[in-house]
């Protein structure tokens, strides 16, 4: 195969501009039709690659010539490294990790997580949906959809299955909404990241002491066996598995609350159609692809990949919106269709890092959005949908405040 | 039509179980892939073209 000098590529910056707030900005969508490998320019001024093409973004992250170790990417938004050396970004993080380190977490994790495991939490998620639900029929309408039912169900759900102390909410999540927003200071993260993993550190050591029935509890038993896991790897792992289980599914019940009120023809359908839900969540998945600033991968080795020579050292975006919105894979792509077949998306990324917790959030969806629109089949924005205030400084999508009535 | 899997390379997303719940599951101990029926009726073929489609790993090989 012939290669193209990447020299003769000018980097572009990450497009970040929506002209719509459901939709990716529209850079991305030149780029993928002009230039689908293109050079990126990060903010450290370094000078790396963007795919925005859903081929080239599954490959490469299926790709084992590329690295998912964090130490040595560029931040395609952040213009100062993620302390590399913090043992609270190494320890026990296997979305940094490489195999065989990472197989070895993974495997421990995922059974904790197996579609089987998550069915069989239904009725819990079922009932904590309910009682938000009574809780907002109580108190409104109007409502606030973000703190009244997008932000507590996956929350407390997470708290539960890792066995962390739900009142200590106010905590972990004022240090993780700083640690995923862009307008944080150097400053400020490491005061959050600092005070996460002091509680986390302090969280294990009491599990120590009282073991319980819930994830990080039963791995401090399993591993008083072989004795391979450190107070700084379970508290690695309960950080990471916390973020990422209450921030994610979060956004996705409030942007898709926004989505579907957005789209009314196709909220009739889902109302109309109970067993609509399946396909209806794997495309909320797909229009919506709330990791919105893609995720990064680093060449191990001088790569040849779609036509372009990879140098060892330079850092790869995958766009998982630009993939998602691909008209190759998905036909009109911009359209929100709850009937296509949408499960070939990238929202939960691809290869061995693919989310560990996406059977937990399919069912936390499944559950929440029949439940709402159940309850409050009158559902509906309080203010005009232009007021909605979006999370465009955020590293996960979605809206800051969701006002509805009924 | 023969499922063959290379449980190594599984890491245990569960998209096989959740497409094809008749075909695979998912083990107890690591979360990875069990094969339930290595030789699927022929109802249940697409089924099993679909989660091999889907296995972010291409742990998933018809024969």
């Amino acid at each position: 195969m012939s290669m193209s000098s990447s020299a003769s590529l000018s980097p572009v910056s990450l497009p970040m501009q929506r002209s719509s707030p459901l939709d990716p900005p529209a850079g991305y969508r030149c780029l993928r039709e002009e230039e689908p490998v293109s050079r990126l320019a990060f903010p450290d001024g370094k000078v790396g690659w963007l795919l925005t093409r859903h081929q080239d973004v599954r490959a490469l992250l299926a790709d084992d010539r590329f690295s998912a170790d964090r130490r040595r990417v560029s931040s395609p938004v952040r213009r100062f490294p993620i302390r590399p050396d913090a043992p609270a970004v190494r320890a026990g993080s296997l979305i940094g990790m490489d195999p065989p380190e990472h197989t070895r977490y993974r495997r421990m994790l995922t059974r904790y997580f197996t579609v089987r495991r998550m069915r069989e939490l239904a009725p819990r998620i079922e009932q904590v949906v309910s009682e938000h639900l009574d809780a907002m029929e109580r108190s409104g309408p109007p409502a606030d959809l973000v703190p009244a039912f997008a932000r507590p169900i996956p929350s407390l759900v997470i708290c539960e299955l890792l066995g962390v102390p739900y009142r200590d909410k106010a905590t972990f999540q004022r240090c993780t909404s700083v640690l995923l927003s862009l307008d944080a200071s150097e400053d400020e993260m490491a005061a959050a990241r600092d005070e996460l993993w002091q509680y986390m550190l302090d969280l294990v050591a009491a599990k120590r002491q009282h073991p319980d029935g819930a994830l990080l509890g039963s791995l401090i038993q399993i591993d008083a066996a072989d004795a391979g896991l450190s107070d700084e790897r379970l508290a690695g792992i309960g950080q990471l598995l916390l973020a990422a289980g209450h921030e994610t599914t979060a956004n996705m019940l409030a942007l898709g609350t926004y989505a579907l009120l957005s789209h009314p023809d196709q909220l009739c359908a889902l109302r109309q159609q109970v067993d609509l839900v399946d396909s209806a969540v794997e495309e909320l998945l797909r229009y919506l692809t709330i990791v919105q600033f893609g995720t990064v991968r680093v060449a191990r080795e001088d790569v040849e990949f779609a036509g372009r020579c990879i140098r060892a050292g330079e850092t790869v975006v995958a766009s998982l919106t630009a993939a998602d919105r691909d008209p190759v894979q998905f036909p009109e792509p911009d359209e929100l269709d709850l009937a296509r077949p949408a499960a070939q998306h990238v929202a939960f990324g691809h290869g061995i890092h693919q989310c560990l917790g996406q059977q937990l959030a399919r069912v936390e969806m499944k559950v929440a959005f029949s439940a709402l629109f159940r309850r409050f089949p009158r559902l509906r924005l309080a203010v005009r949908p232009d007021e909605v205030p979006m999370r465009n400084d955020m590293f996960i999508y979605g809206v800051h405040r969701l006002p509805v009535a009924w | 039509m023969r499922i063959e899997v290379d449980r190594d390379r599984c890491s245990g997303a569960g998209q096989c179980a959740l497409t094809a719940p008749e075909l695979f599951d998912q083990s107890d101990d690591d979360g990875t892939v069990v094969v339930l029926d290595e030789q699927p009726l022929p109802a249940l073929r697409e089924k099993a073209r679909r989660a091999a489609a889907l296995c972010p790993n291409s742990v998933i090989r018809l024969v």
